[in-house]
């Protein structure tokens, strides 16, 4: 593209003005194809096809960058010399363009002044405005589901495909080769696959958690008597995931109950979808679930909802919004909109007063294809628990985009306590190279949301206390661990 | 007219038929909730004491509203039945026609070698028995394409019912016919495509109806493991759903859709076939 006002302002030949009787190649071409009747756009391609000394004048900027940074100068060149063209001119004739440049440089922070522009102006230009981001239809997923039918994402933009995944496996297949542009994960799986954990090693990014909590442990309902884990010896649980908040979360909880997960109970992996059938048929005893298979397994009559996830780590992270790195890399200003939409629909989705609402919007079958009243007591958290009492837990799920570096370290500590990961863990280092917190802060202000002045905390996880500043010695204080 | 065989078989299977409907009808009439129900009644989804297995006419007004409307699309994961079929039927027909061009030279190759017959031998009795689907991992980590993975799929577990059928047609040509045209002095390729060819020809078409039948089968698992498109991914969001009603009915669209293909190949068959 040529600009015609956007001649190098460092160049004493060349107008910047372009008015009447300008000498300029453009200008004259111009001129010459008024005089002939033809219209101009046309001729100008012309002039420059026919006229080589065209384009020695008016050279050709390649990308908008370019552009930009050719407007940036010349507005600055301009001011200096009091919009005087003909001192302008003068002057640089006199000391030769670069040493010109190099002057005005020294005292003007040109540099400095086009990444400050340019980085305001980014926020408008979409390398890429159709997108694929892949879901598992789970309730976790809410701020990325509802995000399409309410508007979020056009709102900054974007046109995304939002599109239903078979399992956690596929997804992750999907995301390394790159068919999704990005896609709801467990909070673990960018950890294990930054580190090549049952896959290829590709570096993968999280910048938004999407809920809190969320999760239960259901129980088939021949198993009402056994409401203490001691007795669960011989169970089989169902997880949806190995890498998986489900599966670190099921395995704590028996394990402080005394129960080796290895060997006392059997944990299969079991695609969300397939848990209530499974705990039909009587292939599960129980598990530890996303909803709305918990509730659904209560609306069904199969099991009911032993605990809420929330008893055993109150505000524990779950499901993630990641993308690979390279994505976020080639695609910066798509991926800022991007991450702002899930922010902000994330935000969203955590005011109980919208949470009804909500329920209608993602319950067709384009989005968890599942009735309505089971995803209103998920997300209300007014529910019945399939043992004869209506509960009350607002905050039953909770959405909450920050993803502390503390969680991740927490994750690998349970990582290697089951032996998915060896040797030494560089804890905190991993956790804030995929967890990418200052990122997700920076959006939240801009939203103005309010982000944690820090990034690790201590947890208490069923009355145990987790330091996030010694992660080998909490792995190393528990009685049941692989390593 | 009316006794002939036809006829009274038609009659038997109308007959089989209404009585099955009506058993099935009669014994899964669910209850009705005749009290007002409790806030927690509803919460657990009404009164009803368990889940039941569909009644034939609920699955039979399903149809209608899904068959009135074939082609409706709203949105990514939700598509009509006609889309969803079309789609498997791309990938089915897709994947056979590749694996036909690759297994009709090399069956032919092997029925004509016995060398090339005992040298590839081998590879085939150990790819041949390998379920399609556990090639699906390997398939979507190289190929890296989910629609290419699904058609490779396919093309692998039709290539080995037309690889061997060919391969046995060729070989098994009558030695008599291929001598007199060694008399007539054919060259090997006139041989090939003008005796052999044809000889082999319902031999070969048997494999390729065979080959059509697995793609079938394996099409709707595969498409139950990647997701997005297709009559496999219509069952398994359905089953997400638990909504047992759309499953039978996509068990019968498979079902017809089956059918049909192996009647078209059938009667590509009868075009090839000939009385000795």
């Amino acid at each position: 593209m040529t600009y015609k006002s956007l001649n190098d302002p460092f160049n004493p030949d060349l107008s910047l003005r372009h008015e009447a009787g300008c000498t300029c190649s453009r200008c004259t071409a111009d001129r010459d194809t008024r005089e002939e009747g033809q219209l101009p756009l046309a001729a100008g391609a012309a002039a420059a096809g026919t006229a080589p000394e065209s384009l020695i004048q008016t050279e050709t900027l390649a990308s908008e960058e370019a552009v930009m940074d050719r407007a940036i100068e010349s507005a600055v060149v301009r001011s200096v010399f009091g919009h005087s063209e003909i001192s302008r001119r003068s002057f640089l004739g006199l000391l030769g363009s670069g040493t010109a440049a190099a002057l005005l440089g020294s005292v003007f922070p040109m540099e400095a002044a086009k990444a400050a522009i340019k980085e305001t102006m980014s926020t408008g230009k979409l390398e890429k405005t159709k997108l694929d981001v892949g879901f598992v239809p789970i309730t976790c997923a809410t701020p990325i589901i509802m995000a399409h039918p309410m508007g979020f994402y056009e709102r900054y933009g974007l046109d995304v495909s939002v599109i239903k995944t078979a399992g956690w496996a596929v997804a992750r297949d999907k995301s390394l080769s790159m068919e999704y542009d990005a896609a709801h994960m467990l909070t673990p799986m960018p950890l294990a696959m930054s580190m090549g954990a049952g896959s290829t090693a590709k570096p993968f990014i999280m910048p938004a958690v999407e809920n809190i909590n969320g999760q239960a442990i259901v129980l088939h309902n021949d198993h009402k008597d056994k409401r203490d884990p001691r007795q669960w010896k011989g169970f089989k649980f169902g997880v949806p995931f190995e890498y998986s908040m489900h599966n670190f979360l099921l395995r704590y909880y028996v394990a402080e109950h005394g129960l080796d997960p290895d060997t006392d109970i059997q944990i299969r992996v079991v695609p969300p979808p397939e848990m209530v059938a499974n705990l039909r048929a009587g292939n599960l005893d129980g598990y530890l679930s996303p909803d709305p298979f918990n509730q659904r397994a209560v609306w069904e009559k199969v099991g009911f909802i032993h605990t809420l996830t929330k008893d055993i780590w109150e505000g524990h992270p779950c499901c993630a919004f990641a993308c690979s790195q390279e994505f976020a890399e080639t695609h910066p200003n798509t991926y800022g909109a991007l991450l702002r939409s899930i922010i902000d629909a994330t935000h969203y989705s955590a005011k109980p007063e919208n949470r009804k609402e909500i329920a209608e919007a993602i319950a067709p079958k384009n989005y968890l294809n599942q009735p309505v009243p089971v995803i209103e007591q998920v997300l209300t958290g007014r529910f019945a628990d399939g043992l004869g009492n209506v509960q009350n837990v607002p905050d039953r799920i909770d959405f909450d985009p920050f993803p502390w570096h503390s969680m991740g370290v927490w994750i690998l500590t349970q990582m290697k306590r089951w032996g998915y990961i060896k040797g030494d863990v560089n804890y905190q280092q991993i956790a804030e190279e995929v967890y990418v917190a200052g990122e997700t802060a920076k959006v939240m202000k801009e939203l103005g949301y309010e982000p944690p002045a820090k990034t690790y905390e201590n947890y208490t996880i069923m009355g145990k206390e987790f330091d996030y500043t010694r992660p080998e010695e909490y792995i190393n204080s528990f009685a049941i661990r692989r390593s | 007219m009316i006794h002939s065989l036809k006829f009274r078989a038609a009659i038997v299977s109308v007959v089989l038929l209404a009585l099955f409907l009506g058993i099935w009808e009669g014994l899964n009439a669910p209850p009705g909730d005749t009290q007002p129900l409790t806030e927690y009644e509803k919460l657990m989804g009404g009164a009803s004491q368990e889940a039941r297995v569909p009644q034939p006419s609920a699955v039979f007004s399903l149809a209608m509203e899904e068959l009135g409307n074939p082609f409706y699309d709203a949105g990514p994961n939700d598509k009509g039945i006609g889309i969803q079929l079309g789609y498997s039927l791309y990938r089915v027909l897709t994947g056979f026609f590749m694996a036909a061009l690759v297994a009709l030279p090399i069956g032919f190759l092997v029925g004509m070698s016995p060398l090339m017959q005992k040298a590839l031998n081998p590879f085939i009795q150990v790819l041949k028995p390998i379920s399609p689907l556990a090639w699906m991992p390997l398939a979507l980590f190289i190929i890296k394409d989910s629609e290419a993975s699904a058609i490779f799929v396919i093309f692998i577990c039709s290539i080995w019912p037309m690889l061997i059928n060919t391969a046995f047609g060729v070989a098994n040509v009558r030695q008599d016919w291929v001598n007199v045209a060694r008399t007539h002095e054919l060259g090997h390729l006139k041989t090939a495509f003008q005796v052999i060819l044809p000889a082999a020809a319902p031999t070969i078409l048997t494999g390729m109806r065979i080959s059509i039948g697995i793609a079938w089968l394996v099409i709707v698992a595969a498409e139950m493991l990647v997701g997005g498109t297709g009559i496999g991914y219509y069952v398994w969001n359905e089953w997400n759903n638990l909504d047992l009603t759309s499953v039978i009915f996509s068990i019968l669209m498979i079902g017809i859709v089956g059918m049909l293909l192996d009647a078209a190949l059938a009667s590509v068959n009868r075009l090839v076939e000939y009385q000795e």
